[in-house]
């Protein structure tokens, strides 16, 4: 009998803690979000038509893979971009996994070299701004060079 | 009815109106005037013509203006701690303020002169002397932060400095205190002939700025008040003021104003530094400090230096004369064509103006009226180009507009006077307000100045602005003197008391702006150049955080581990690699300023925890939409306990 109180009082005093701190309004996880109002957010919208405003018009990719292009790109990635980018999981900034699924390689490059005027003019760029709470992508001035490799190196985050 | 009331009386305001426009224009009022308000007005978004370097005076700084605006860009914090910049309260740059009397937290900073190259302004670098603990710095113009400061050794109230020559071959520092040489323990009632004055000569490195110490020439025990290089024909001469030749330790404002003359010094440097080259001189045991800031590390270094060279001037015949000048000159200035030599004796009623032409001619024909020490005294009259016929009263400083015209400043009169070079007659006065000391034409220390403004440093405030207490800034006006008739065109007020000031075109710097330092350049040796390598080290007691910074968060922002009686430095590395995003930083209790991290630099403060709990740090500087959520906690255990370092960024987001 002593054992059953003591066990219930433990499991009380779990529930306790877990009930610490509150909650007002806070945002359901996106998946959920999706299904409530039927509308997709920015990150998961997909629009390879687009190819945002910046100094890249055009960009034809080869079929392989360019491995050196891929390890110089990995290398400015983690030097200039992790603050903000988790490569799997949403983090200040969306993923780069499977971007090239969702976005043109053009619209990468220009959001890379020119994110202040696409938040002000990409309507896909400006949403983004938005649901990362207002949390701008910063101009790291990357040469159009390690912007191109950091494409290669995204081609391969699948 | 009503209604032709009503448009009488506004028939009778539009008159009303019409009247008083009339009379204020009619009333001169100078700045008042519209034409005088458009040539001021830089509109919004537009760029100032000039840039002004006007030295901050007892505040030991360097005040960055636009001409003609007179718009505050930047305080440059040289001599002085800033807490807004955190210089001299980081670790990086405590050593610049280093000195042989250990940490020196403030001087009274003077004369800037920019870097030159074949007799003109070329925008590279801004040199000011530091006056109390004698003190020479460079500021780089790329980016507006001071980057070296040598001590002068046997020096004190290092007055009659910085002044360039025409290809920066030398920065010239004078003392204006004779002192003994070497320091030693005497009775003050012994200064004559027993103190001496030290004229320093310091190198420039043509390519990085370095300075360092040529050689200093022991003069007799004078004053030496102000300087100004030979430039042109005077190319490899120096000019030197001095007052108190009657070389009186006490009551001075009396004593020294005895002698009906002082002199000029001409110092021949072209002969002494051969001289010198050739083995020259000697070296003495001496103890100054030089500081130089390394832009790849973002830290600054102080080393000692314990010897210097000196040079007694009479083994170098014919390397120093003396001109007799009247009633203790004060400003010491040469004509863009290097010709003219012109001694302001603040209390005579002449303008005394020199030839040099003559002077070679004195020098050559051995026309020598005397010596003072075994130093040629030249003939007054063999060297004396001209005068001025009582021009105002307390001759200060004159500069030069390039087209035959000299400016010079009278303090008792309170008034700008212009003149003309060679025939010495004055052309026009305006009043200032009041009491003026310096004055400056962008590129008037120079053999091509640019003749389109004058901006006048008055010691004197009074009613110009809204009051504010007793303490009322000191004002600057600037004219107009593209005409025959200089016109007042602008107040504003100025930072310190601003002794000098130096000026040159915008598009000499604009291009050359730094915007952001490279983080693949940067070799601080606590930088963290990604997210990823952010950590915490302990040391025995000392604490090393490696911590970086990128809208809007810093990493990492969680630490524990940290005790009571540890010392921790956060060492920072500003991530980012844009113009204009730098990030600020500071925990509370911290007993130093915040840091101000510009994109790309990292820099260091120490804090020491005492006492025990969860203390939040933040973001010092507006950086984002989201700049408010940038903020961290420290948790800091009693100085026994066992709690474990760690440090993480985000660990529970979804």
């Amino acid at each position: 009998m002593v054992l059953f109180v003591s066990l219930l009082m433990s499991c009380g005093g779990k529930e306790e803690k877990k009930k610490k701190g509150f909650s007002y309004e806070k945002k359901a996880p996106t998946e959920q979000k999706v299904k409530k109002d039927e509308s997709v957010p920015a990150s998961k919208k997909i629009d390879l038509a687009n190819k945002g405003v910046g100094p890249i018009t055009s960009i034809s990719l080869p079929s392989e893979i360019d491995q050196t292009m891929v390890t110089h790109g990995a290398d400015v990635f983690k030097k200039l971009c992790t603050a903000c980018h988790r490569l799997d999981k949403k983090f200040i900034g969306p993923a780069p996994t499977n971007i090239l699924s969702r976005r043109s390689p053009e619209w990468i490059m220009n959001m890379i070299l020119n994110p202040d005027e696409m938040v002000q003019k990409d309507p896909l760029a400006k949403a983004l701004l938005i649901e990362f709470n207002g949390s701008p992508m910063a101009n790291q001035n990357l040469s159009e060079e390690d912007a191109r490799a950091i494409l290669e190196y995204f081609r391969t985050l699948k | 009815m009503r209604n032709i009331l009503k448009s009488t009386v506004a028939l009778l305001s539009v008159l009303v109106a019409f009247t008083s426009c009339d009379t204020a224009s009619k009333s001169n009022s100078g700045a008042l005037s519209s034409s005088a308000a458009e040539k001021v007005y830089v509109a919004p978004g537009e760029h100032d013509e000039f840039y002004a370097f006007i030295s901050g005076g007892f505040s030991g700084q360097l005040s960055v203006y636009g001409l003609p605006s007179g718009r505050l860009f930047k305080v440059i914090p040289v001599f002085s701690l800033d807490a807004e910049k955190a210089y001299g309260y980081n670790e990086e740059t405590k050593p610049m303020l280093n000195t042989s009397h250990g940490f020196v937290p403030w001087d009274d900073s003077h004369h800037p002169d920019i870097s030159q190259t074949n007799g003109e302004i070329d925008g590279r670098w801004v040199f000011i002397n530091g006056n109390n603990t004698p003190r020479i710095a460079k500021i780089d113009l790329s980016t507006f932060e001071t980057t070296e400061i040598i001590e002068v050794p046997n020096s004190a109230g290092n007055h009659s400095s910085s002044f360039v020559t025409e290809n920066s071959e030398y920065v010239v520092a004078g003392t204006r205190f004779s002192i003994p040489i070497p320091q030693k323990d005497m009775p003050i009632k012994d200064y004559k002939s027993n103190f001496k004055g030290a004229l320093s000569f310091i190198s420039i490195d043509p390519k990085h700025g370095h300075m360092d110490i040529k050689f200093q020439l022991i003069m007799p025990g004078f004053d030496y008040d102000l300087s100004h290089p030979g430039r042109g024909k005077s190319h490899g001469w120096f000019f030197f003021t001095t007052y108190n030749t009657e070389e009186a330790s006490t009551l001075l404002e009396v004593n020294a104003s005895q002698n009906d003359k002082d002199f000029i010094a001409a110092v021949n440097w072209k002969k002494i530094e051969d001289y010198v080259n050739n083995g020259g001189g000697t070296m003495m045991p001496a103890n100054y400090a030089h500081n130089v800031y390394d832009e790849a590390t973002h830290s600054a270094t102080s080393t000692m230096k314990k010897e210097v060279r000196v040079v007694n001037p009479l083994d170098v015949p014919g390397a120093v004369y003396f001109l007799p000048t009247p009633k203790s000159p004060h400003g010491c200035d040469v004509d863009p064509s290097g010709e003219y030599i012109v001694g302001n004796g603040k209390l005579s009623a002449n303008l005394t103006v020199h030839s040099f032409t003559k002077m070679l001619a004195a020098i050559e024909n051995n026309k020598v009226a005397g010596d003072a020490y075994g130093i040629p005294i030249l003939n007054f009259e063999d060297v004396l180009a001209g005068v001025v016929e009582q021009p105002g009263l307390g001759p200060l400083h004159t500069e030069f507009d390039g087209k035959g015209n000299a400016y010079t400043t009278f303090f008792i009169s309170s008034e700008v006077v212009k003149w003309k070079l060679g025939t010495w007659e004055v052309v026009d006065r305006q009043p200032c307000f009041y009491s003026v000391g310096h004055l400056m034409i962008p590129g008037g220390n120079s053999q091509k100045p640019f003749g389109k403004y004058v901006l006048a440093m008055n010691k004197i405030t009074k009613d110009r602005y809204l009051p504010t207490g007793p303490e009322v800034t000191q004002s600057a006006q600037l004219y107009d003197i593209s005409g025959e008739k200089m016109e007042l065109l602008l107040d504003f007020p100025t930072v310190g008391e601003p002794h000098y000031a130096a000026g040159c075109p915008a598009d000499l710097i604009k291009p050359r702006s730094k915007k952001l330092f490279k983080l693949e350049d940067n070799k601080h040796p606590y930088a963290t150049l990604n997210e990823a390598d952010t950590k915490v080290v302990r040391d025995g007691k000392t604490v090393h955080i490696y911590m970086t910074t990128i809208r809007s968060h810093f990493a990492p922002d969680n630490i524990e581990g940290v005790k009571v009686g540890d010392k921790v430095y956060f060492h920072i590395t500003n991530l980012e690699q844009d113009y204009d995003v730098p990030h600020g930083v500071s925990i509370i209790g911290a007993n130093t300023s915040e840091l101000l991290i510009m994109p790309g630099q990292t820099e260091t403060f120490l804090w020491e925890p005492k006492q025990i709990g969860v203390w939040p740090f933040y973001c010092t500087d507006f950086c984002s939409a989201l700049h408010q959520e940038m903020q961290g906690y420290v948790r800091v255990s009693p100085a026994n306990s066992n709690t474990p370092l760690k440090w993480s960024l985000g660990e529970d987001i979804e």
